[in-house]
C-alpha cells in the first residue's frame, strides 16, 4: 500500500504539509495525490473512531451471519448489494465457511434489529437463514485499543 | 569517623575520577520540571510486540524461572546465528561462538575485560555512547578518542586512525549506526577501516544494536568484511530494533576463544542473561521482518520530518541515516551546547541531551531522539524554532 495511505489510515487529519514532510515530497503533490484517491473512490470516506461504550447511546450492534443463494446473474453481488443499502448495516462482507454474508447491523434497541431481520432481511428473495448475535462490549476497533490508557513509563533522559 | 571524605578516599581512584554521565546530570534538572516534551529519551517509544510479551508471560507460567547456561539457551544461540548470518552476514557456531548478555552493556564490558591488559589502547570515535570510555578506563585500558565531524557525516575514515594509533594500540571500538549522530558507514567506508584493522593486526569490538535502523542505506557490518570475522566481536541486542530495553538481553558473536574467555568473566560476575528474556528473545526472533518493518517506517517518517523541521529552522544538521537520532549544529545560536539545551528546557520546555556528554567534540550539537511521537516531534519543532528565533539579536 502507498506509504502516503497508510499515513492517513493511522491518522486521517494529519495536516498536507506534514505528511509532505515525512514523505519527503512537495505539499501540493500530497494534496494532489489525495484528491486523485477520493476521485478514483480509493478514498471513500473519513471518520473519528468512538469509543461509543463510553457515550451511552441508546444503540445496540448486531452481527449477523446470514446463509443466501447466489443469483443466477450476478453471483452473491446482487443480494449482498441489495442488502448493504439498508442504512441499519453498518458493514457487510462476503464470507468463506459455513455462511455468505457477514453483517454488522445497528439500530436503536434489540427490539428495534430484530424487527430489522424479521421484516426487512429475511423475507428477502434469496436469504435462506440468519443468526443474528447482539455486540455486548467493544475492546478493539479498526485497530484502536478502547480501553488502553496511553502511559510512557520511560525516563525523561536515557543515554 | 568524620563523613564522605574518608570514606571518597578509600574508593578505587579510577572509579572515583570517572564523572558521572552528562546524561543523567541531565536527567536530574529534567526530572524535576512538569509538562516536558523529551527529545532526549534514547530508547523505542513503541510497546515490544505483544506477541513477545504475551509468550513472555506464558513462559513465566510455565515456570521459566532458573538460570540458564553461562552461554544462554543453545536454542536462542541457534536461531540468533541464523537471524546474524541473514541480517549481518558473518557465520557462527551457536555451540562456541555466541555468548548471551545483560544487554549489549554487558556485552561490550565482557570483551573489553577479557582483551585488555593495563595500558592497552583502545581506538574508539567521538561523539559516541556515553558509556564507552568509562567502560574502557574500568577495564585498565587507555581511551583514545578519534572524533568524528558533522561535514563528514559522522563517519570514521582511516586517516582519522592513522593520526591516532600507536604500538600500544590494541583494539578498535565501533558504533554504527552511530548514537548520537545518526551516522553510517558505507561498505567503501569500512573497507579502509578493515584494511587498517588488517595492516595494524588489531582486533575489533563492533556494537551494531541500531544494525536493523538504517533509512537510506543498507546497514553494512564489519564483521562481514572479508577476514574481519576472526578479529571481531559483534555486538547486539534486542533493545532498539524490537523495543526491549528493559528485557536487558543481548549477545556477542566472535571467534570461539574470544567468546570462551568472555564467557568466563560472565560466567564468575553475572551467571547468565535472564532466562525469561532469552525466552522473549527467542520469540522475538520468530518474525523479525513484520515487526521491525512497521517501527522502521514510522521512524524514516520521523527523520524526514525533523530533518526538514531542521532545515526551516535554519539549524545545520546532517542527514540522518541510523538509529533515531538527529544531531543538529548550534553553534551558530552563540551558546554552549550545555547552555543551549538548559535555556531550550527552561523556556520552551523541550529537553534535548547536549552534544558534549557523547565526548568533548559534541560541543556546538544537541542531540534530538526522534523516539517519541509524531504530535510530540511537531510541537517540540515548534517550540524549539520560537526559542532559537529568539536568541537572534
Amino acid at each position: 500500500m502507498d506509504e502516503l495511505l497508510r499515513i492517513l489510515r493511522s491518522n486521517a487529519l494529519e495536516s498536507h504539509e506534514a505528511i509532505a514532510r515525512m514523505l519527503g515530497v512537495p505539499a501540493a503533490e500530497v494534496a494532489e495525490r489525495i484528491a486523485d484517491y477520493e476521485k478514483r473512490g480509493v478514498i471513500r470516506g473519513y471518520q473519528a473512531i468512538l469509543n461509543e461504550d463510553e457515550l451511552e447511546l441508546d444503540k445496540v450492534t448486531a452481527v449477523i451471519e446470514v446463509k443466501v443463494t447466489p443469483q443466477r446473474e450476478g453471483g452473491f453481488d446482487t443480494i449482498a448489494h441489495r442488502i448493504s443499502r439498508f442504512p441499519e448495516v453498518s458493514s457487510a462482507y462476503l464470507m468463506s465457511g459455513t455462511y455468505d454474508l457477514l453483517l454488522f447491523v445497528e439500530g436503536r434497541t434489540l427490539r428495534e434489529v430484530a424487527a430489522f431481520v424479521s421484516e426487512r432481511l429475511s423475507p428477502l428473495e434469496g436469504v435462506l437463514s440468519t443468526s443474528t448475535h447482539f455486540m455486548l462490549k467493544t475492546y478493539k476497533r479498526l485497530g484502536v485499543l478502547m480501553h488502553q490508557e496511553t502511559t510512557d513509563e520511560r525516563l525523561s533522559v536515557t543515554p | 569517623m568524620s563523613g564522605s571524605v574518608s570514606l571518597r578516599d578509600r574508593l578505587n581512584v579510577t572509579v572515583r575520577d570517572i564523572p558521572r554521565s552528562g546524561i543523567r546530570d541531565f536527567f536530574d534538572i529534567v526530572s524535576t520540571m512538569k509538562d516536558v516534551i523529551s527529545l532526549g529519551i534514547g530508547e523505542p517509544d513503541f510497546d515490544t510486540p505483544w506477541h513477545v510479551r504475551e509468550s513472555t508471560v506464558f513462559a513465566l507460567e510455565r515456570g521459566v524461572t532458573h538460570y540458564t547456561s553461562n552461554l544462554g539457551y543453545l536454542e536462542l544461540r541457534r536461531a540468533l546465528t541464523k537471524y546474524v548470518r541473514k541480517a549481518f552476514g558473518p557465520e557462527y557456531n551457536p555451540e562456541t561462538e555466541v555468548l548471551i548478555t545483560v544487554g549489549v552493556s554487558e556485552a561490550l564490558d565482557l570483551a573489553l575485560r577479557a582483551l585488555l591488559n593495563p595500558g592497552d589502547e583502545v581506538l574508539y570515535h567521538e561523539p559516541c555512547y556515553v558509556s564507552y570510555r568509562a567502560t574502557i578506563l574500568f577495564a585498565h585500558g587507555k581511551p583514545l578518542a578519534v572524533e568524528t565531524r558533522a561535514e563528514n557525516g559522522f563517519r570514521l575514515t582511516r586517516a582519522m586512525l592513522e593520526a591516532k594509533v600507536t604500538p600500544r594500540t590494541k583494539v578498535l571500538m565501533l558504533n554504527f549506526p552511530n548514537n548520537p549522530t545518526g551516522g553510517i558507514m558505507s561498505r567503501a567506508d569500512l573497507e579502509g577501516i578493515a584494511t587498517f584493522v588488517r595492516e595494524r593486526d588489531l582486533l575489533v569490538i563492533t556494537d551494531e544494536i541500531y544494525g536493523e535502523l538504517t533509512y537510506d542505506a543498507p546497514h553494512i557490518s564489519i564483521a562481514s568484511l572479508p577476514g574481519l570475522r576472526d578479529r571481531t566481536i559483534f555486538l547486539h541486542g534486542f533493545s532498539k530494533a524490537w523495543a526491549m530495553t528493559g528485557f536487558r538481553l543481548g549477545y556477542a558473536c566472535g571467534p570461539a576463544e574470544l567468546i570462551e574467555a568472555m564467557m568466563k568473566v560472565h560466567q564468575y560476575t553475572m551467571l547468565c542473561a535472564s532466562s525469561l528474556s532469552q525466552k522473549a528473545a527467542l520469540e522475538a526472533l520468530a518474525r523479525p521482518e513484520t515487526d521491525i518493518a512497521e517501527m522502521l517506517e514510522e521512524y524514516r517518517r520521523r527523520r524526514n520530518f525533523i530533518a526538514g523541521a531542521f532545515a526551516d529552522i535554519g539549524l545545520e544538521c546532517h542527514r540522518p541515516l541510523g538509529a533515531f537520532y538527529a544531531f543538529p549544529s548550534i553553534a551558530k545560536c552563540g551558546l554552549s551546547s550545555r547552555d543551549f539545551a538548559l535555556r531550550l528546557l527552561q523556556e520552551e520546555r523541550v529537553a534535548v541531551v547536549p552534544g558534549t556528554a557523547f565526548g568533548a567534540c559534541g560541543e556546538g550539537f544537541v542531540r534530538c531522539a526522534y523516539a517519541t511521537s509524531m504530535e510530540n516531534i511537531k510541537e517540540a519543532m515548534t517550540r524549539l524554532a520560537r526559542f532559537v528565533k529568539s536568541l537572534k539579536p
